[in-house]
């Protein structure tokens, strides 16, 4: 069971140089980059989030280009998953096979439900999500049978996979 | 099936493959750069220091190559030594094919790998770099990866793959000539929207795909990226061929799609009604017509990047620049060495600087707002390059509009937004 407290950026197509952007791609080193997460979006993010924190945003989260900096900054800021409409396929991959963080696609009207600040708890293997603040309840679309056991396994490398 | 879906079967030895099926496909090449290839190493690292997961060998050092195009000339310290890190990590795992900055051939990653013909019609190509969609332009199934991804390729030559759907684009007409690939593709991505083919493939047919020279072929597959594409490709025929008997000699098996293969869905395009395609800020999918633009006020003109400096881009920016002048500062970095020397020996490179535009070492550079030529709080320019987003170029509050090589030479001239056909006469 999951449980943090929602940063919302109310948007659809946040892509990668905004949320890591280009200059700093040539840094590798994982708490460096945490401090320059979402810059483009809003430089004083890193500040606000506490461990185990949700990022909640539209359509195509994460779309542009195949930057792994772009899930290992989130994560390392504290972000535990994303709450999207969709993902762009690059970052959803990245998100799950290095394990970093939790890509969950929700639907659009559950998006608007959710508000910045609001405390969630999130139920992987039931599918279920519940908004402590609001005490409402939302669904989550399951992961695929594949990406479930990637991440299970927490990450590609720990995944033993039947050739 | 279609040609992704065959050459997936054929990479994962399956008789049959259907979109939605997930396989380990087995890859034939991997491509890493400057930013992905120190973030393939500091994986390594990561997986040696946690999980006690030491690399001793690669899969297979002839089926990789690596390029420095990112953060060359060096920026800084931190980026010379993402280099002589990249250097080291070639030569200990016995990488031969590292394109060096400063040492003979090199260029954007996606430039080498059909300049060099290092990727082959019916293979399963993977890069550390998500325009790496443009090198299915030869036939192959091309995608980009990050770089965990790239790390599994690099210990066990093979991937995970979900089946994409097949989107396919039909281009008929005959072309004019102030119309582009770069006028095409934007006009795709503007009708079906930044996501309108996530975790779908660009497949482009029709009578103008065929005619099309190779190089522009691959700005169609390049861009797919900006739909959300997993992959764009183009069945191969002779001018693939061709193109890569100039090449290579190695041998290769191409795949074609079925008669029968099933389409998600078809759109066709009459070129003789597209119109010079500006992408606005901050979305490849924000388009119109360069004329409803004309007047816009610029300050600057790129020809660079993947996308719109392949020989032909050249090529065709040069044919408007002959004996102009530019009016805003003009900047024109071919994608390759090779191609910077094929432009010297046509004259291209004397009729850039003639008009008043500097001349650029092959470099990501700028399109990715890095270094070399970055845009200041804002700074409004026009660029062949792929992307807009805020920030891309430079400054959040910069401004990029994208266009094909000829709008942005005809825009360079006028110093505002200008369709080519207006400074034609």
């Amino acid at each position: 069971m999951l449980r943090g407290r929602v940063h919302k950026y109310d948007s659809d197509n946040i892509d990668t140089d905004v949320i890591i952007p280009g200059p700093y791609l040539k840094i590798h080193d994982h708490k460096e980059l945490a401090k320059h997460a979402m810059e483009g979006i809003d430089p004083s993010f890193p500040g606000k989030v506490s461990q185990g924190d949700f990022l909640v945003a539209g359509n195509n989260f994460g779309c542009g280009s195949s930057r792994e900096h772009a899930p290992i900054a989130l994560s390392q800021t504290g972000i535990k998953a994303i709450l999207a409409q969709s993902f762009a396929r690059i970052f959803y991959r990245n998100a799950v096979d290095g394990g970093y963080l939790l890509p969950i696609e929700i639907e659009k009207s559950t998006v608007k439900k959710i508000s910045d600040g609001d405390k969630l708890e999130i139920d992987i293997a039931n599918n279920k999500i519940t908004n402590i603040t609001k005490n409402e309840h939302y669904f989550m679309k399951p992961f695929p049978e594949l990406i479930a056991k990637i991440v299970e396994a927490g990450g590609l490398i720990n995944y033993k996979a039947d050739y | 099936m279609t040609i992704t879906e065959k050459i997936l079967a054929r990479a994962s030895g399956k008789q049959k493959l259907s979109p939605g099926d997930v396989m380990f496909a087995t890859v034939d090449r991997v491509m890493l750069h400057d930013v992905s290839g120190p973030g393939v190493i500091k994986v390594f690292s990561e997986w040696e220091k946690k999980r006690g997961l030491k690399l001793t060998q690669i899969w297979d050092p002839d089926r990789v190559w690596v390029t420095e195009d990112h953060f060359v000339p060096s920026v800084d310290r931190i980026s010379a030594e993402n280099i002589t890190n990249l250097s080291n990590f070639t030569k200990q795992y016995g990488i031969n094919k590292h394109f060096k900055y400063g040492l003979g051939q090199y260029g954007i990653c996606h430039t080498l790998s059909h300049e060099e013909g290092m990727v082959l019609p019916g293979e399963v190509y993977v890069g550390g770099d998500s325009h790496t969609n443009t090198t299915g332009a030869i036939g192959a199934f091309a995608a980009g990866l990050g770089h965990t991804d790239i790390a599994y390729v690099l210990m066990n030559g093979r991937i995970w793959f979900k089946v994409p759907e097949t989107m396919l684009f039909k281009i008929n007409g005959i072309k004019p000539d102030h119309i582009m690939a770069k006028d095409i593709i934007l006009k795709i991505i503007g009708d079906i929207g930044t996501d309108g083919a996530n975790y779908k493939a660009m497949q482009f047919a029709g009578s103008i795909t065929k005619d099309l020279p190779m190089e522009e072929r691959l700005t169609l597959t390049n861009m797919t990226t900006e739909a959300g594409a997993k992959n764009g490709i183009i069945e191969p025929d002779e001018t693939t061929y061709a193109y890569l008997r100039e090449r290579t000699d190695a041998k290769y098996s191409p795949v074609h799609g079925d008669p029968d293969a099933h389409y998600s869905e078809v759109f066709t395009y009459e070129i003789e009604k597209l119109e010079p395609t500006v992408a606005k800020p901050f979305s490849p999918g924000n388009i119109s017509a360069a004329r409803e633009l004309q007047g816009t006020e610029l300050d600057k003109a790129y020809i660079g990047s993947c996308t719109g400096a392949k020989l032909e881009d050249l090529r065709a920016a040069a044919e408007i620049l002959k004996d102009r002048k530019v009016k805003i500062r003009t900047e024109v970095l071919p994608a390759a060495q090779s191609i910077y020397m094929k432009a010297l020996k046509e004259g291209l490179i004397n009729i850039f600087m003639q008009a008043g535009a500097v001349v650029g070492p092959p470099t990501c550079g700028a399109c990715c707002g890095a270094h070399m030529g970055v845009l200041g709080k804002d700074e409004v320019c026009i660029s062949t390059t792929n992307r807009n987003f805020p920030g891309r170029m430079g400054h959040v509050e910069s401004k990029t509009y994208l266009a094909s090589p000829i709008v942005v030479a005809a825009s360079a001239v006028t110093g505002r937004i200008t369709d080519p056909r207006d400074v034609r006469n």
